[in-house]
């Protein structure tokens, strides 16, 4: 018989193929009892790899610490901020996880041993690993840019992490009088979702043409261009017209400072004035990154890109937002995708296995209006060591998509929403 | 010597279900099938507006993510997804998913 290579096959049949194994009165498939992961963070990265980790072995003991009992996700917190959905339907808890055998701990993790193959919580517990996932999304870069300080963000919410952040944005937009203008100013980047700005302006201007039409929006970009430039601005200009200003890097959209009491952006020429301010800061890995050793100068986590494991502690792996992992944008999409390839791979390896070849796929849906849809995709495949984008695959929807076309993609996006939150949480 | 049971028991999956096997350089069809339930749900079970791909034969699978990618089938993103996948893989796939139909 040819000789059959087992890479990131045996194990990873899934639930059917234990299914069938079983029929065929096979003893358990895998004996790994022993094997212990801690995941860190329950968001997209880290609930998705505890999650198919016990899809692809069973017997791996999972511990999933996260110190918030509900999740509530960026992805779709947008159509919060536009009066569209209850911030009820981005909010997910993890009882999904611990009918799968998930042990769900909720607290903070304080730091990662990887010499001692343990993770300290803040309540003082410690938790032992064979190995580790660390998935624990964004921080901010406080005063990177002057006068934005934690301090500031109950008058000048950043809402780019989802929860009362979100809502307080919204109250805000809601109080607001007919004729306010409200500014947005993206981070530099790398930067969590790299659409999400221009969706949020779309969603919010689609509020104010329907409730406050005289309003105005205007967004400071310290970037040149940013993510789905133009199928963003065409929608814009067909659907909000005159409402939406925008401003880029050589056309003084950098903020130099904020001026929270006086809702005030500073920038090289000038001053410019809100009723509502949404300033979204500069980024850089989850606090225990750094507190791990985890993060380098760039304040990002360098991973092999096959297994996602940390090339500077061994034995911990790195997925989502917190990773390097460009090509690939940070997004909820890429996350997931990641956390999958990395479950397989840890599966893989405490198996006595080598990872397999991965493969990754990521769609960013935006939304313009509710029936106006907007999507930039792409395949990812693995060579000489580095994620690469599969030539020919993914890019824009196309910028003469009739309406229709439109229409779809946005029900799709809904679709996606569905789909990627049930497969995450349950 | 516990590894043997999970070799024979992928031999006859293999054999028993045409699931071809992984090689190097290409990703089995189980570990690609992962990336399509974020938008076709878990399993391919899906919820909401995404089609359903669970309980489809294989040969239908296969045949028409390559019309997907070959332009003969409309879409609004399934062309651009399959683009990034080869003759072989789009068989991994097909094959894996159709399995779970039986
Ligand atoms: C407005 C907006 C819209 C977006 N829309 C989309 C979209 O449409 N599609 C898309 O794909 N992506 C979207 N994103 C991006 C997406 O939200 C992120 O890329 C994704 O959440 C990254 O997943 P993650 O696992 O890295 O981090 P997260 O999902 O943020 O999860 C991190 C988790 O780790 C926990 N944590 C952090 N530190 C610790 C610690 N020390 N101990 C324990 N737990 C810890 C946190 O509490 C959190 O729950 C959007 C983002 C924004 C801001
Ligand atoms: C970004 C979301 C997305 C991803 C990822 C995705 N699909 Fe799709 N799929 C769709 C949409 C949307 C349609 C409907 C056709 C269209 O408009 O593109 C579809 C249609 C299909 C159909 C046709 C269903 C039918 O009833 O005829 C099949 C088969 C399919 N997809 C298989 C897959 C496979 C296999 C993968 C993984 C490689 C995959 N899809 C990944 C969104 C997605």
């Amino acid at each position: 018989m040819k000789k059959i290579s087992r890479r990131g096959f045996n194990r990873l049949l899934g639930a059917s193929g234990a299914a069938v194994a079983t029929g065929l009165a096979m003893p358990a498939i895998v004996n790994a009892a022993s094997a212990r992961v801690v995941v860190i963070g329950g968001g997209f990265g880290g609930a998705t790899a505890a999650r198919y980790l016990k899809r692809f072995d069973k017997t791996i003991n999972v511990t999933l610490v996260e110190p918030s009992t509900k999740f509530v996700t960026c992805p779709f917190s947008n159509t919060v901020i536009g009066g569209l959905k209850p911030i009820s339907y981005i909010t997910h808890g993890f009882d999904g996880l611990e009918a799968m055998g998930i042990n769900v701990v909720h607290d903070l993790a304080v730091n990662v041993d990887a010499a001692k193959k343990q993770v300290k919580l803040a309540q003082g517990q410690v938790l032992s690993f064979d190995r580790c996932i660390v998935s624990p999304g964004i921080d901010f870069k406080w005063g990177a840019v002057k006068g934005a300080t934690q301090e500031i963000i109950n008058d000048i919410p950043h809402a780019w992490k989802a929860g009362p952040q979100t809502l307080l944005l919204r109250k805000q937009l809601e109080a607001m009088p007919d004729g306010g203008v409200f500014i947005i100013s993206p981070p530099v980047n790398p930067f969590r979702c790299p659409p999400g700005p221009g969706e949020r302006v779309s969603l919010v201007a689609n509020y104010f043409r329907t409730h406050k039409p005289k309003s105005k929006i205007i967004v400071l970009d310290p970037k040149k261009k940013f993510s789905k430039q133009g199928l963003f601005k065409a929608g814009w200009e067909r659907l909000y017209p005159g409402m939406v200003e925008y401003r880029n890097v050589d056309d003084d959209g950098v903020v130099r400072e904020v001026l929270a009491g006086k809702k005030t952006l500073v920038t090289d020429f000038g001053e410019v004035k809100g009723d509502v301010i949404n300033f979204i800061p500069p980024q850089k890995a989850g606090a225990i990154a750094d507190q791990s050793g985890l993060s380098d100068g760039t304040g990002w986590c360098p991973v092999d890109q096959q297994a996602f494991e940390s090339t500077l502690q061994k034995g911990v792996h790195v997925i989502g937002d917190a990773s390097i992992a460009a090509p690939m944008p940070k997004s909820g999409f890429s996350a997931s995708t990641q956390a999958k390839v990395c479950a397989a791979a840890i599966a893989e390896m405490l198996g006595g296995e080598k990872p397999g070849t991965p493969k990754f796929v990521n769609t960013c849906y935006s939304l313009v209006a509710p029936d106006y849809g907007i999507s930039v995709a792409m395949v990812y495949g693995f060579e000489n060591g580095k994620i690469v984008k599969v030539k020919g695959s993914g890019g824009l929807t196309p910028s003469d998509a009739n309406d229709y076309h439109l229409k779809q993609e946005a029900l799709y996006a809904d679709g996606w929403y569905r789909s990627i939150s049930t497969d995450i949480w349950g | 010597m516990k590894l043997r049971i999970p070799i024979v028991a992928g031999v006859l999956l293999a054999s028993a279900f045409g699931i071809g096997p992984a090689t190097a350089e290409m990703a089995p069809g189980a570990v690609l099938a992962n990336t399509c339930y974020s938008c076709h749900g878990t399993e391919g079970k899906s919820l909401g507006a995404m089609p359903t791909i669970h309980g489809k034969p294989a040969e239908y699978l296969s045949t028409t993510l390559k019309a997907f990618r070959d332009g003969q089938r409309p879409s609004t993103v399934m062309q651009r997804i399959t683009k990034g996948f080869n003759d072989a893989e789009i068989d991994a796939l097909a094959a894996y998913l159709g399995q779970k139909s039986k």
